[in-house]
């Protein structure tokens, strides 16, 4: 099983992210993140789908066959920008508190807000850079963590576009 | 123009060349009934809705048109369900309007409400719920060009009730499609029709695998044409039996786990399977690592998801069937440039002992009791073979598709994919709507025909003909024959009763004639019968004998190199 990273441009209509996450469930594919928002062109959507597959192949295709799905591009990590942005409420008391900020200026995560038992902080990087901060801040107590789920970019035009698949 | 959104669905309805609808009204769908009144469109009133969902597939099966059901909210579209998931498996073109509660009640679990776009989705190609009135022509417009282009397949398109009862300004469908992710690729790539006419010419032990597809693109005659110019046998899958004439020399007959044994062992040792508009279904292939270890594959489908899903292909040519054949035919002809194809001399020898030695075989005592597969073969004598054989799902689907010689496509109309019992009376009014100067005899077994015995007097009462033959053996007859074979003949649930119902007496009691047969030489005479009485429907019972089996047979998941011909083969 390896991670592929998915871009899918879709109609935005009502119901879309159901029939995806429907297909998949149905189909007995594994996402690990998705997460959606406007497309540059208005009227239409992308999604970053994020699947856990030894094959991406079949999941691209019946992402395909999805009347409101336009184009589907495979990204590959070394070509395209992939981030992620996690809040994370860490325990930290007075006593703890210097050590914990230490802690997080090596990893630029920035607090966004200071309470007496805890400090939460707003951290963006690489999916796996964002993992690296949280294992670091786990020993100190991890109280809430949220996590946007991947979003990513090619770099250039040299992407895969899959459309062409057959 | 100002019309209701009721008046401009059965306006564009009819602009969609609708003849028939199968149905069955209720509160939500009300507002598109009345104006159902006046228009031209024939309704069928069935009696169930799965009914009518299932004659709407079998009238799409025997015309190739796009066939229309239509019912009201919450049961009724819940009810149509199993006839979506069945339409949406073979590839049927069908669409489904239902009502739905008034959009401001959607979600305040009103009276008859169900999350019919929600629980459709994943039984149909494509659904709408329509919340904006405007859209109704184009959406209908949109809904039967998805439905019958590209793979075929079921549509449905729910409307809530005030949208319905509001006015609209109508005009006709603009025609446009506003579907910029849907473009079905219909040609094939010009390289992978010279690497697959290359295959052709090279293969030793070919084998073309016939599927539904043949039968949806209508390339029966592309595939009969590449099948004599290269000298390849033909197998015909359950959904495209009478896509290849049965007569035809180069016929294999159907292939997988009741298929014949020479159609089974052809592609298993075959060096090339041509695969076109088949799915290498579970059925056909039996344990997929095993399935025909040694050829290369070129597979043909317009849906580029069915190629690589359970077996690679060496050459993948994505596209229409009757185009792809179209284009190899043309191939081959410049390739050949008028020399001859490979005759596979020594191939087809082998697969003709193969027909010889293995062939489907019964016995029929003359003291009785009555073989099903007497009856069939009977049915088949006495008709000429023409008719549209229509079947529910079971032993007597096998033994029909086997000894039935099929010659024209949409001849055989069943439920392969889905196995819906209950399908053989619906489809065959649908069928017989479609198709009414024909003979539509729907071959059935009992259990079968009690999931959907009241369409009996929907076929009554609307003056449909139809024909049903009933191979009653008291049982559910694969469900015992499996518990005789795997189950340490431990009949769990399998019993029906042999006097419970009285098939001539249900029959009389809709408005159908019946017919009954108990002895081997009262089969013959039951049928000519059936065939005289044309002012309503017959049901013809056979009781049949409950122990006969379906052979050949590849138990579930099992190598084909392994083809029980008997019981003994498997013990």
């Amino acid at each position: 099983m390896k991670l592929h990273v998915l871009s899918v441009l879709v109609e935005d209509k009502p119901g879309v992210l159901a029939r995806v996450s429907s297909m998949f469930a149905r189909r007995g594919f594994n996402i690990h993140s998705l997460a959606v928002g406007p497309a540059a062109e208005p009227g239409n959507s992308v999604m970053t789908v994020v699947v856990n597959a030894a094959e991406i192949e079949q999941v691209v295709k019946q992402l395909r066959k999805l009347i409101n799905t336009i184009k589907i591009t495979e990204l590959d990590p070394a070509e395209s920008v992939e981030r992620e942005v996690m809040l994370v409420r860490v325990s930290a008391d007075a006593a703890k508190r210097g050590e914990v900020l230490d802690a997080a200026g090596v990893f630029k995560a920035k607090a966004v807000d200071v309470g007496a038992m805890s400090i939460t902080f707003e951290m963006t990087g690489t999916p796996s850079k964002v993992n690296d901060f949280l294992e670091l801040m786990r020993p100190y107590g991890l109280i809430d963590v949220v996590k946007s789920g991947w979003i990513a970019l090619s770099r250039d035009s040299k992407t895969r576009n899959l459309r062409a698949i057959s | 123009m100002k019309i209701t959104v009721a008046e401009a669905l059965i306006k564009a309805l009819e602009f969609e060349g609708v003849e028939v609808m199968f149905g069955h009204p209720g509160g939500a769908i009300l507002p598109a009934y009345d104006p159902l009144y006046d228009s031209p469109i024939r309704h069928i009133l069935a009696r169930h809705e799965q009914g009518a969902g299932h004659m709407a597939e079998g009238y799409a099966q025997a015309t190739g048109k796009v066939g229309v059901a239509i019912a009201t909210s919450g049961p009724g579209a819940t009810n149509l369900i199993t006839s979506l998931a069945n339409a949406y498996m073979d590839s049927t073109p069908m669409v489904a309007i239902t009502g739905q509660v008034p959009t401001y009640a959607i979600g305040n679990d009103a009276f008859q409400e169900a999350h019919t776009w929600g629980i459709s989705m994943p039984a149909t190609k494509h659904n709408y719920l329509v919340t904006d009135a405007a859209d109704i022509p184009d959406v209908i417009h949109e809904a039967f060009q998805l439905a019958a282009t590209g793979r075929p397949g079921p549509i449905l398109i729910d409307l809530p009730k005030n949208i319905l009862n509001t006015e609209i300004e109508w005009h006709e469908p603009t025609g446009k499609v506003d579907l910029p992710g849907y473009k079905p690729n219909t040609k094939g790539h010009p390289l992978q029709i010279r690497a697959a006419a290359d295959l052709i010419l090279a293969a030793e032990r070919p084998v073309l695998y016939a599927g539904g597809g043949i039968i949806a693109a209508g390339a029966h005659a592309e595939l009969l044409e590449l099948a004599e110019k290269a000298n390849l046998p033909v197998t015909t899958t359950l959904m495209a039996r009478g896509a290849f004439p049965d007569s035809h020399p180069l016929s294999l007959g159907m292939p997988g786990m009741h298929g014949t044994y020479a159609a089974i062992t052809a592609m298993q040792k075959s060096d090339l399977l041509i695969a076109v508009g088949a799915r290498f279904d579970d059925r056909v292939t039996g344990d997929p690592d095993a399935f025909a270890p040694n050829a290369k594959v070129i597979h043909v489908d317009i849906d580029s998801s069915e190629i690589g899903k359970v077996r690679i292909a060496e050459v993948p040519i994505v596209g229409d069937a009757r185009t792809v054949l179209g284009q190899l035919n043309d191939k081959l002809d410049r390739t050949l440039d008028g020399s001859a194809a490979p005759d596979h001399a020594d191939w087809l020898e082998t697969i003709r002992g193969w027909q010889r030695d293995k062939a489907v075989h019964y016995q029929q005592d003359p003291a009785g009791p009555i073989k099903p597969q007497f009856v069939v073969e009977e049915l088949y004598r006495i008709t000429g073979g023409n008719a549209i054989v229509v079947a529910g799902v079971g032993q007597h689907q096998m033994w029909a598709s086997q000894l039935w010689k099929f010659t024209r496509p949409r001849t055989w109309i069943n439920s392969g994919g889905l196995g819906t019992m209950g399908y053989a009376i619906p489809a065959a009014i649908g069928a017989k709507v479609g198709m009414p100067d024909q003979l539509v005899y729907a071959i059935d077994g009992d259990g079968s025909f009690q999931m959907t015995q009241q369409e009996l007097t929907t076929a009554a009462t609307h003056g449909v003909p139809v024909k049903i033959a009933v191979l009653n053996n008291n049982n559910l007859g694969m469900v015992r024959q499996w518990q005789t074979l795997f189950y340490r003949e431990r009949y769990s649930g399998s019993e029906l009763s042999p006097t419970t119902p009285d098939f001539v007496k249900l029959a009389e009691a809709m408005g159908c004639a019946g017919l009954r047969a108990e002895h081997p030489s009262e089969v013959g005479p039951v049928i000519e019968k059936s065939l005289t009485i044309n002012d309503r429907p017959v049901v013809a019972e056979f009781k049949v004998d409950p122990d006969e089996m379906v052979f050949p047979m590849v138990p579930a998941g099992g190598s084909n190199d392994n083809v029980a011909l008997s019981l003994e083969d498997l013990q």
